[in-house]
């Protein structure tokens, strides 16, 4: 279905102080919906909304709103409204004054403004509270205020930065809903900003996850859950068991030394993949009724089902079932081809290759030495002439995280950090390139760590 | 419940410094040299009107040049980085390293008939005396003042949240609007403390005008050398300024409490 869209953005790049916070980013927001960007802390998904508002200008990249080109529209220009996510209310003026703030600005005669501000606080369940200063509301009814603000004005797109964000649990899910609500009866365009997966899922027709800088997929919450773009997306959004797999063939993987069917096909052959099992998806049965079997390390009753953890070939998996199992008993593992979800890795260098020219070597001690992103490294115990060009490869275990804080490279970012069901895959990014890890510590995503290289684990060889 | 114990030391200080002495004063303005009950001290206060009126007058002037100066300053200095902005702000203290007196002379200093402000005058044949009049008075309250002024102001701009002024601008704000109606009511509270500490102290200071204005004394002078041969009438003036400066803070905080209040 072709719809109109209200806002474009087109190849858009965004940098702040020589740090890449958006990366070529091209997104269509259709009239009406309630879009949702989605991601974790420092992917982007604020500044997009800023670039929207017109409170940034993108370096390069065209913003449309309506078809026209916006880009040097300043925000007071812009038929956009914004709810904050400290909310922002004025101080100094009451919640009448703060809701008839942009009526005002508009010259709206003043009875008329009386009138909206009167529909609106009604809307928003503030009847009678028009004479209180904003500040002796609850964070629930400063929120609603500022909803009503930015409502009231009739702004063809209300943008929401994480608005939920300062309330409690109780109180953020009634207003998910509340907007949810809002939403369909004043027939507006949402742009909402959350890095919560399940308020995303809960409250919108589309769902654009972010990550790095970059849309890693835009769907409806079905779509974005039952079929993730990549084991990014698998694993921000709900709960998922992500396994490194090799597709033999059309609808054929191997996954932990056992092939099973799937419906996915289009790889190469023997291409190593993520392969993404969602828990409710595994069917326990006896363990000679499936081909992959584990032993119950915990089971844990959460309500509506059982959380089990099983081992099968050191690897973690986890599986929601409505029947409790035993600590210690070998079971069967069951899984439909349709609910093996295949994805391209999203890191095609797995073993970090790298290949250079010696820099110096000291055939004394037996080392070479090498340029890295500018920075000296000496390999011990390895010599290769001057001069020569080598290829080093680098398994994701030879790299880790400076615990003393010196690495080889300084200040490489943790793109993302995704479980395995052994360990974590982490893809770090420095200066001029990417890596991959291997790591039992939970590191935290978007932070900047030292990173070394074990190259007694690494494969070196002239080229 | 807090305990009010900390406070004792305070109460004993304000008490021996502060209220003590305010008492005499009220006490030697209501009784004659004999020390008995007497108008008389105000009676002969009343002749120094004139020179109330002027220090006022002054202290008015001074204050609206100092919001004048300063407002324009602290809101451009609260836009600058937090690492511009403390410079910034030592820079306006460093005068204040140096006493008082000396800032005077070297106002004097400057000032003076074939001092380097009225050479530099000469040259392009304006002939005008700098010094002895009111407006070399005004000059020395102002510098006097200024960091007074502009520290509140500062205090207040800085807190006010840079998502204020943005959700100003999504409401339909342009820059003249997001001063006039979220900017400057919410640094109302720093002009207000800022008009403060600048007017009570010009209205009442002395030794300013000794040096800058010639003959014409303020009402701080006035009290200096009433006082030293006659208790009774200093004290009288005394009780009039702290009258009237009571009165002034009265509104100033009624001013304050019906503006909104910022952070």
């Amino acid at each position: 279905m072709k719809q109109n869209s209200v806002v474009s953005l087109k190849d858009i790049n965004f940098k702040y102080s020589n740090e890449v916070i958006l990366n070529n980013i091209s997104l269509d927001i259709y009239d009406k919906e309630f879009i949702t960007l989605l991601g974790p802390s420092g992917c982007g998904k604020t500044t997009t909304l800023r670039i929207i508002a017109g409170f940034e200008t993108p370096q390069s990249g065209e913003v449309y709103f309506e078809g026209e080109k916006v880009n040097d529209v300043p925000p007071h220009k812009r038929s956009v409204n914004t709810v904050f996510q400290k909310y922002a209310l004025f101080p100094h003026l009451n919640v009448y004054d703060n809701v008839a703030f942009g009526l005002k600005l508009k010259k709206m005669p003043k009875s008329e403004i009386e009138k909206a501000v009167k529909q609106m606080l009604a809307v928003v369940d503030l009847k009678g509270y028009e004479k209180r200063p904003v500040r002796s509301l609850s964070g629930g009814q400063q929120q609603r205020v500022a909803i009503a603000r930015a409502l009231v004005c009739d702004p063809k797109v209300v943008l929401l930065d994480e608005p939920l964000g300062a309330l409690d649990l109780k109180l953020r899910k009634d207003m998910q809903i509340e907007l949810k609500q809002l939403q369909q009866k004043t027939q507006k365009t949402f742009v909402y900003v959350t890095h919560d997966q399940e308020e995303a899922l809960t409250m919108s027709d589309r769902v654009c996850v972010m990550n790095n800088g970059v849309i890693a997929q835009v769907g409806t919450p079905e779509d974005i859950y039952n079929e993730p773009a990549n084991a990014f997306v698998a694993d921000f959004i709900g709960e998922a068991n992500i396994i490194n797999g090799i597709m033999l063939e059309d609808c054929k993987v191997r996954l932990l030394g056992v092939d099973l069917d799937c419906v996915d096909n289009g790889f190469e052959k023997n291409q190593p993949v993520d392969v993404v099992i969602r828990p409710e998806d595994v069917e326990v049965t006896a363990p000679d009724q499936a081909k992959l079997n584990g032993v119950v390390e915990d089971v844990i009753f959460k309500g509506v089902h059982f959380e089990i953890s099983v081992k099968c070939n050191n690897c973690l998996w986890l599986i929601h079932s409505t029947v409790a199992q035993k600590v210690g008993d070998t079971i069967g593992m069951r899984i439909d081809p349709y609910n093996i979800h295949i994805m391209e890795k999203m890191f095609l260098n797995p073993t970090n290759d790298i290949i250079t020219d010696v820099y110096y070597s000291d055939k004394e001690n037996n080392t070479t030495t090498i340029l890295l992103e500018g920075v000296e490294v000496t390999i011990p115990d390895a010599y290769f002439e001057e001069g020569k060009k080598i290829k080093i490869v680098l398994p994701p275990e030879a790299l880790y995280i400076a615990g003393d804080g010196v690495g080889h490279l300084d200040e490489v970012y943790i793109e993302s950090v995704i479980w395995k069901g052994e360990h974590n895959e982490i893809i770090l990014e420095s200066d001029e390139r990417k890596w991959i890890m291997q790591s039992d510590i939970d590191e935290q995503v978007a932070t900047y760590v030292p990173l070394c290289f074990d190259f007694g684990k690494a494969e070196i060889s002239e080229v | 419940m807090k305990s009010k114990r900390p406070a004792i030391p305070y109460l004993g200080w304000m008490l021996v410094f502060t209220i003590v002495p305010l008492l005499m004063v009220i006490y030697f303005a209501f009784t004659d040299e004999r020390g008995q009950f007497s108008l008389e001290p105000f009676k002969n206060a009343s002749v120094y009107s004139e020179v109330f009126l002027y220090s006022l007058g002054i202290a008015l002037i001074s204050t609206v040049i100092c919001l004048v100066l300063a407002y324009p300053l602290a809101y451009s200095v609260s836009r600058c980085s937090q690492r511009a902005q403390s410079t910034i702000i030592m820079l306006l203290m460093v005068p204040m390293w140096m006493n008082f007196l000396l800032r005077i002379y070297a106002w004097v200093l400057i000032l003076q008939n074939y001092g380097p402000l009225d050479m530099i005058l000469n040259l392009f044949g304006v002939d005008v005396t700098l010094i002895g009049n009111s407006g070399a008075v005004i000059v020395g309250m102002v510098y006097e003042f200024l960091p007074f002024m502009i520290l509140p102001i500062h205090a207040v701009m800085t807190k006010i949240e840079p998502s204020l002024i943005e959700a100003a601008q999504d409401l339909g704000c342009n820059g003249f609007h997001v001063f006039t109606k979220v900017i400057f009511p919410l640094s109302v509270p720093g002009v207000i403390s800022g008009v403060t500490m600048v007017f009570v102290p010009t209205a009442s200071t002395f030794l300013v005008a000794q040096y800058l204005g010639g003959t014409q004394f303020m009402i701080g002078d006035v009290i200096e050398r009433v006082f030293q041969s006659d208790h009774n009438t200093g004290s009288a003036i005394a009780v009039v300024l702290m009258i009237v400066i009571l009165g002034f803070l009265v509104v100033m905080n009624r001013f304050g409490d019906k503006e909104a209040v910022a952070g």
